[in-house]
């Protein structure tokens, strides 16, 4: 087990270091930042001490070996735009877009479940088909076009809810959470609803074809023919069994959220990483890309790894 | 009072276009520490029956008349709720594949625990106690140790045993067992079928036992009732029905099965309800090469092949582990004979055959042919010898591709190795089509359009289209009725007897052996432990563990010889 996860770290660590290397190649035709940092008067002095100073001269391989060598020290440069270190201002946005993906994520994964299975069991009934045909839409709907939707339904016509923005927020340690006022969690609704939406239908559909499939098997008849009650079957022998294939989506769907709030974000305000990644693009903001980069692949590799080991929590066989 | 009756079932299945009668008008009666089998092939309704006895008819599936009656008690007419409660408590069931019965995520305890308190008021500790108990009565050593465990960790026969305590849980009654022991090997099938005698002997339970295997009935069954097509042809005590069978039907069923005593020249069709198919192999011999001249001389020689396979990977190959499915398997085929390969599932029967074919690499030894090493070469066997050999698969319904027409699959040998094309190709496929009893219009349709026997045609024909020299036949008729299985054997013979075909033939059925092969070896664990003639074999076996497993095979004496036609 413990060699299982260590080779997993390894395998982790390269991917990672790949990823780096490609943002790094990519780096070079999104732009040339002196352009952006100097003015219009410049001279050709100054471009070039610029250059000398942020190490833009030197080859991409050097580039991308110093990038690594101040990471691992924790030190991710200092953003061009903004002139402050990379890390900080990423710890100050990183909170809103964790708080928002974990929410709208357990939206999906809750009502996702709850649905799919509730489509399974009740195959052929009114509740169950119109759920089905709704789901379409959720699939179908593009993410800006939903938000606006909502934006334009609750917030300007009913008032309801806030149209952007975070609300009250709250400093716990160096964590701002919107957890902890009402205007935070009221703000949170449209955003998570926004962002979860897709990812709940496709969990739904999954588990639904999934849960059907696993009705037919041998061990739901002999579940059956051993009296066990329906709720038994359902929830306990049918429900495990498809939670495999599921767990495998949904890691897959939570690493997106993260990585894709960028749409939902830039529709709310929302003052995210996401928001902050379009922001380095447009003003080619090589370090903070870097990071973001990095920090997402981070989080995809890790919530794999995590899927990889509740396999071998959920299905026995695989502990050999 | 009997303890279960079924008068006038009648059980329908209604689709759209017509409403499909699965059982017509059924009676069975089952009495206390009574075994009662119900035998028929596939389709006959024998499943559904018990399905309706359990209220567990698939949708759309509904009982449309008659009853059933549980200790005088009608139970057809329960609604689910009351039905949920009777079943496993007062009557259980035991599945056919003990592998897919069990939910594979939870322990045997688990799933012994949920169901001794879905039926009995216990506390949790006392459940335990219980499933332990039951553990150790059904034969599982370890009790203690072993219902910790997941079902995964147990062996084929073991499981089954674990389905058994499963049913036990709250000491049924009546036990329907669906085929409880066809995906078992003999031995494990012997210990199973005690186990279910000893129930009903000891606790006086009821067993309807559905099962498609005449030798199982012989050995088990107090009362037998045959089906056919949905309706009971007949029924009564099981040495009178199988000794002196009156309706045609069972007449000719019974003497389709495969006898391990006598030695059939060919085997009887099943003439009952038109089910047999004409095939005309001796026409193909017009333009088939033969050439008796070398019979007699060895085709195949296997060397000392050895297969070994990776069972545990490690980085370092020291610690790498392996697992030797064949080691050093040394015998000869001969020209014009058919070669039986015997022995419980995972001796290494298949691993040999493939082997031979060239699909798995050797490890060790060598495969010669007419004397030439075909093994030697860095890329598999050579393109002739491939042509030479041709094999034909267990599973009907996997070895051939449903996206392809029939002639295309059958012609598809023959124009890869650039023997025919064109319209001599066709030629050849339709008349091969024609001869294994299809007819030529067959190569018109898809795989799915044909049945179980029909497909295995297919593959006769498919395997033919090279005009090879040598057939390899794994467990061709394992996957079927035995009146289907008396004909594919009798073209097998055919092509033996017209063709001069040298055959490897695969089987665990040891009378379906004795019937085919003229010589046979038997493999146990990977090893070839004996080889002999055929009939010296079963009568002097000389291997104690060729003793073991003919002691094991059911002798079917009291079965009735009419029709059968003694060589």
């Amino acid at each position: 087990m413990v060699s299982y996860i260590l080779k997993r770290i390894l395998q982790s660590v390269l991917v990672l270091l790949i990823v780096g290397l490609v943002a790094f190649a990519m780096f070079r035709f999104v732009g040339d930042p002196v352009d952006t940092m100097l003015g219009q008067e410049r001279t050709m002095q100054d471009i070039e001490r610029l250059r000398e100073s942020l190490g833009l001269n030197k080859p991409f391989f050097v580039q991308y070996w110093d990038f690594l060598v101040r990471a691992v020290q924790g030190d991710l440069g200092i953003s061009y735009r903004q002139g402050r270190p990379v890390a900080e201002i990423i710890a100050e946005r990183l909170p809103a877009t964790l708080e928002l993906a974990a929410v709208s994520g357990l939206f999906a994964m809750v009502f996702g479940i709850v649905f799919g299975i509730f489509t399974a069991i009740r195959r052929d009934g009114f509740a169950a088909n119109a759920i089905m045909t709704l789901s379409l839409i959720g699939v179908s709907l593009p993410t800006f076009l939903i938000g606006v939707l909502l934006i334009y339904v609750f917030a300007v016509e009913l008032s309801w809810l806030p149209s952007f923005g975070r609300g009250d927020v709250v400093q716990v340690g160096g964590w701002s959470t919107g957890f902890l006022t009402q205007s935070g969690l009221v703000a949170l609704i449209l955003p998570s609803i926004t962002l979860g939406l897709y990812q709940m239908t496709l969990i739904m559909r999954l588990v639904r074809s999934e849960m059907l499939e696993v009705m037919r098997a041998d061990y739901i008849r002999f579940a059956r023919a051993r009296g066990l009650k329906n709720r038994t079957i359902h929830f306990r022998h049918a429900l495990k069994n498809t939670l495999v294939p599921v767990i495998t989506v949904t890691g897959l769907q939570l690493g997106s959220i993260i990585a894709f709030a960028i749409i939902t974000e830039t529709v709310f305000q929302w003052p995210g990483v996401g928001l902050l990644f379009i922001n380095a693009i447009q003003f080619v903001d090589i370090p903070v890309m870097a990071a973001y980069l990095m920090l997402i692949s981070v989080m995809f590799v890790g919530i794999n790894l995590i899927v990889d080991l509740l396999y071998v929590a959920i299905d026995p066989r695989l502990r050999t | 009072m009997s303890l279960l009756e079924i008068e006038n079932l009648t059980v329908e299945f209604p689709t759209r276009r017509k409403t499909f009668v699965a059982v017509k008008d059924a009676h069975l009666t089952v009495e206390p520490g009574q075994i009662h089998g119900l035998v028929g092939e596939s389709g006959a309704g024998k499943s559904t029956i018990g399905a309706a006895v359990m209220g567990l008819l698939e949708r759309p599936g509904r009982i449309a008349g008659g009853l059933i009656r549980f200790r005088g008690e009608e139970i057809s007419g329960l609604d689910a709720e009351a039905m949920q409660a009777l079943r496993g408590k007062k009557i259980s069931m035991i599945f056919q594949d003990p592998l897919t019965s069990l939910n594979p995520l939870f322990t045997v305890k688990q799933q012994l625990v949920e169901t001794i308190r879905a039926h009995l008021d216990l506390s949790e500790d006392a459940a335990e106690t219980r499933a332990v108990e039951l553990i150790e009565r059904v034969g599982i050593p370890n009790p203690q140790e072993r219902v910790n465990q997941y079902p995964h960790q147990f062996s084929g026969g073991m499981r089954q045993r674990v389905v058994i305590a499963l049913a036990l849980c709250s000491e049924p009654d009546v036990i329907i067992a669906d085929e409880p022991t066809t995906a078992l090997d003999v031995s494990i099938q012997a210990q199973i079928l005690d186990l279910i005698k000893e129930l009903a002997r000891e606790r006086q339970v009821g067993v309807i036992l559905i099962t498609h295997d005449m030798g199982v009935i012989a050995d088990t069954t107090d009362k037998v009732t045959v089906m056919y097509q949905g309706e009971v042809v007949e029924s009564g005590a099981t040495a009178d029905v199988l000794g002196r069978p009156q309706h045609p039907y069972t007449k000719s069923l019974i003497a389709a099965v495969p006898r391990p005593t006598i030695k059939l020249a060919r085997f009887p069709l099943i003439s009952y309800g038109g089910r047999v198919t004409e095939f005309h192999i001796e026409d193909l011999a017009r333009s088939w090469p033969t050439d008796a001249s070398e019979r007699g001389k060895p085709l195949i020689e296997a060397d000392g092949i050895t297969k070994t396979f990776l069972s545990k990977g490690a980085i370092l190959p020291s610690r790498r582990q392996y697992f030797t499915a064949v080691d050093q398997a040394r015998f000869e085929i001969r020209q014009g004979e058919v070669f039986g390969l015997v022995g419980e599932s995972g001796s290494g029967k298949s691993t040999i055959a493939r082997m031979i074919a060239g699909l798995y690499p050797v490890d060790g030894g060598a495969v010669r042919y007419r004397g030439q090493d075909v093994t030697a070469g860095k890329s598999g066997v050579p393109d002739w010898y491939r042509r030479e050999i041709q094999m034909i698969f267990q599973d009907p319904y996997s070895s051939l591709n449903p996206r392809m027409r029939v002639d295309s699959i059958v012609a598809e040998p023959a124009r890869h190795h650039g023997i025919l094309s064109g319209p001599a190709l066709k030629a050849r496929v339709d008349e091969l089509l024609d001869r294994v009893g299809l007819g030529a219009e067959a190569g018109l349709k898809y795989p799915h359009e044909f049945s179980g026997g029909q497909r295995q045609r297919i593959s006769i024909a498919r395997a033919l289209a090279t005009q090879p020299k040598f057939l390899i036949c794994d467990e061709p008729t394992s996957a079927l009725d035995v009146s289907i299985q008396a004909q594919i054997l009798n073209i097998l013979k055919d092509l033996q007897e017209h063709l001069n075909l040298t055959m490897l033939f695969i089987s665990h059925d040891l009378p379906v052996v004795r019937q085919m092969c003229d010589r046979v070896g038997v493999m146990k664990d990977g090893q070839l432990v004996e080889v002999a003639e055929t009939e010296t074999l079963f009568s002097a076996p000389q291997h104690p563990y060729t003793q073991h497993l003919l002691s094991l095979m059911p002798r079917l004496d009291g079965l009735s010889n009419e029709g059968l036609n003694v060589a």
